[in-house]
């Protein structure tokens, strides 16, 4: 009984102090637009953006184990009802709107194909996406006669703070769901998938409800984002790298650890703002190469080798896991 | 309206043919080896970017030039075998692990190969002329230059259906799609066959790149488009299966050609529309087991 009130308080204060260093960062987050540079706005958009479809597609695709490609769908959705309902209501209305839809079509697509096993799934959100592509496109050029549309264009500050809000509860949601009892199911699921139905886990309703929760936040950051490049059309909303870089992100900063993964996130962000414009070429193949090498030799990820590399300094005995 | 049928049925032939060429390798790596190659289209751009080369620098006839690209195909693709997939088939727990893995490694592939490629060739397309004259086939007229290229599909198809029900090898390869642990119990070296299957698979990417160079522009990133109707091709004729392959490749390229005579823009919706239905209704395809 009193190892474990000890355990418990210890638990409490290995929280407190990373907690009040989380508060503080995001106090001083919530004010740059007064202070801060003017780029710094734009650049830390666009990292948040990743943290978002990154933390989004490993809420799913994490636990489940079932790799997804349709994070450009639903970030898409999110982009393409900016571009419909944005000069009619305000922002928040649409971005709520834009994840609400994205939501409705990760539920559709869910309880249709969920059932499919491994390779399968991935193929068929593969194949989801460029259809969706292919099909708006060809709408466009028949019926309106016009690609592309305009976004209506809003202040940087603006979509700053809304892309700031987006991550953190995105974030939020991702590690309050891991701790919770549901979370636990869905970790079951990936283990398992028949153990798991066989203790009383309903497989497709968790399974369906973890895809519409990720693909929510997906496409609230696409219709924020949307505001941002002022002209869209269907290549451009419904892009291919935005399926591809989370998962990459996502690995090579270790799926099982939300923190490899937000780390993960912002490191590829960072190397993408800083290099895309210049080198682009080779970016994308440092980009090729980091992805072979963390799934050959780095299997937990950034993560993994933190750890590993804790467990070894400290002989074993701080390492939470 | 007859010269308008056969003109749509041997534009969806040609078409067909060269589906069924990208499709037989992707069928291989994936059917035998497990390995969903999601690069496949750029061992496709690399054939075609290379034959590009050979010809306009060297002045090496397109078609011999397969003489050097199916080879250093086949090579390439069996040394990716030997070192990366076969690292990731010993540290993946089971083979549902090990097909994402390597999914995920092929990605990594996709983007090494294709932006190697900008820096090699820029991105420029380009293109150059052989057999580019007009050949009537029952009133419809056709490019030699496609002709050829889907009698090469047919060759290099049949050849290779020779190949795995005459030979030893074939039947190796045919029992380690079946199953490869029971396959390596019965004595066969399940190791060199995997690999070989891989690189047979890029050697038949870079003869289609090879093909597609003589009748379309090329460049760094065709790769995806291929790599997409490779896909769909393997999932209607049954993943795994090479007869399967062949046939839904020239299914697709007819089927194609008859959308893209009613509305051109509507052909690659129509792909992706059996693709999914086929997923959903009927995923192990038509001659799937």
């Amino acid at each position: 009984m009193i190892q474990l009130s000890w355990a418990s308080i210890r638990a409490s204060k290995s929280y407190l102090i990373p907690g009040i260093i989380l508060l503080v960062g995001l106090i001083v987050l919530a004010g740059l637009p007064s202070f801060g540079p003017k780029y710094s706005v734009i650049f830390l958009s666009t990292i948040f953006m990743y943290i978002v479809l990154t933390t989004g597609w490993v809420m799913f695709s994490g636990p489940t184990r079932q790799i997804s490609l349709a994070t450009a769908v639903f970030f898409g959705i999110g982009i393409y009802i900016a571009a419909i309902l944005g000069k009619h209501m305000p922002l928040l209305v649409m971005v709520l709107i834009g994840g609400l839809a994205s939501s409705v079509m990760a539920l559709l697509v869910g309880s249709l194909t969920l059932r499919l096993k491994g390779v399968y799934f991935t193929i068929f959100t593969f194949g989801l996406l460029e259809l969706i592509k292919n099909a708006i496109n060809w709408y466009e050029v028949t019926f309106t006669g016009t690609r592309g549309r305009f976004v209506v264009v809003v202040d940087n500050n603006t979509i700053y703070l809304y892309m700031l809000a987006i991550t953190v509860l995105t974030v939020l949601t991702a590690f309050l769901i891991r701790r919770s009892k549901y979370g636990l199911a869905l970790q079951s699921i990936g283990e398992q998938e028949e153990a798991a139905a066989h203790i009383g886990i309903n497989v497709t309703l968790m399974k369906v409800s973890i895809f519409a929760i990720s693909a929510f936040f997906m496409g609230a950051a696409g219709a924020v984002m949307a505001t941002r490049w002022t002209y869209i059309d269907p290549f451009m909303a419904f892009n291919m790298n935005y399926s591809f870089t989370p998962v990459l992100m996502a690995i090579f900063g270790g799926v099982g650890q939300l923190g490899g993964v937000v780390s993960g996130a912002i490191i590829f962000a960072y190397l993408e703002q800083i290099l895309i414009t210049k080198y682009p070429f080779y970016y994308m193949l440092v980009f090729g190469i980091v992805m072979v090498v963390s799934v050959l030799f780095l299997p937990n990820g950034l993560a993994g080798v933190v750890k590993n590399w804790r467990a070894r300094t400290t002989g074993g005995r701080y390492v939470r896991t | 309206m007859f010269v308008t049928i056969l003109d749509v049925g041997i534009a969806g032939l040609l078409m067909g043919g060269l589906y069924a060429l990208i499709a037989m390798g992707l069928s291989l790596q994936y059917g035998v080896a497990r390995v969903l190659n999601i690069g496949h289209g750029e061992f496709i751009m690399l054939g075609a970017l290379a034959t590009w080369s050979l010809h306009t620098v060297l002045g090496i006839n397109p078609l011999l030039s397969l003489v050097i690209c199916a080879p250093a195909g086949f090579v390439l693709g069996y040394i990716l075998h030997r070192t990366m997939y076969k690292r990731l088939m010993v540290t993946s727990a089971s083979p549902g692990i090990f097909e994402g893995n390597s999914m995920l490694a092929s990605f990594g592939l996709l983007f090494i190969i294709q932006n190697l490629a900008y820096l090699i060739w820029g991105t420029r397309y380009k293109a150059y002329s052989y057999l580019a004259v007009p050949v009537n086939l029952g009133g419809a007229l056709f490019p030699a230059n496609s002709l050829v290229t889907l009698g090469f599909s047919l060759l290099i198809g049949i050849v290779f259906y020779i190949f795995l029900v005459r030979t030893r090898m074939g039947k190796a390869i045919r029992a380690a799609a079946q199953d490869a642990s029971t396959a390596g119990l019965m004595g066969v070296n399940i190791n060199v066959v995997l690999a070989l299957c891989f690189g047979l698979g890029v050697a038949m990417a870079a003869c289609a790149g090879m093909l597609i160079s003589m009748n379309y522009s090329v460049f760094p990133s065709m790769g995806m488009e291929y790599t997409v109707i490779a896909i769909i091709v393997v999932v209607l004729g049954g993943l795994g299966s090479i007869p399967g392959s062949f046939i839904g490749g020239i299914l697709l390229g007819v089927l194609g050609s008859i959308v893209t005579y009613f509305d051109a823009g509507l052909a690659l919706v129509a792909y992706y529309v059996i693709f999914i239905l086929l997923l959903l209704l009927k995923p192990t395809g038509l001659m799937g087991k």
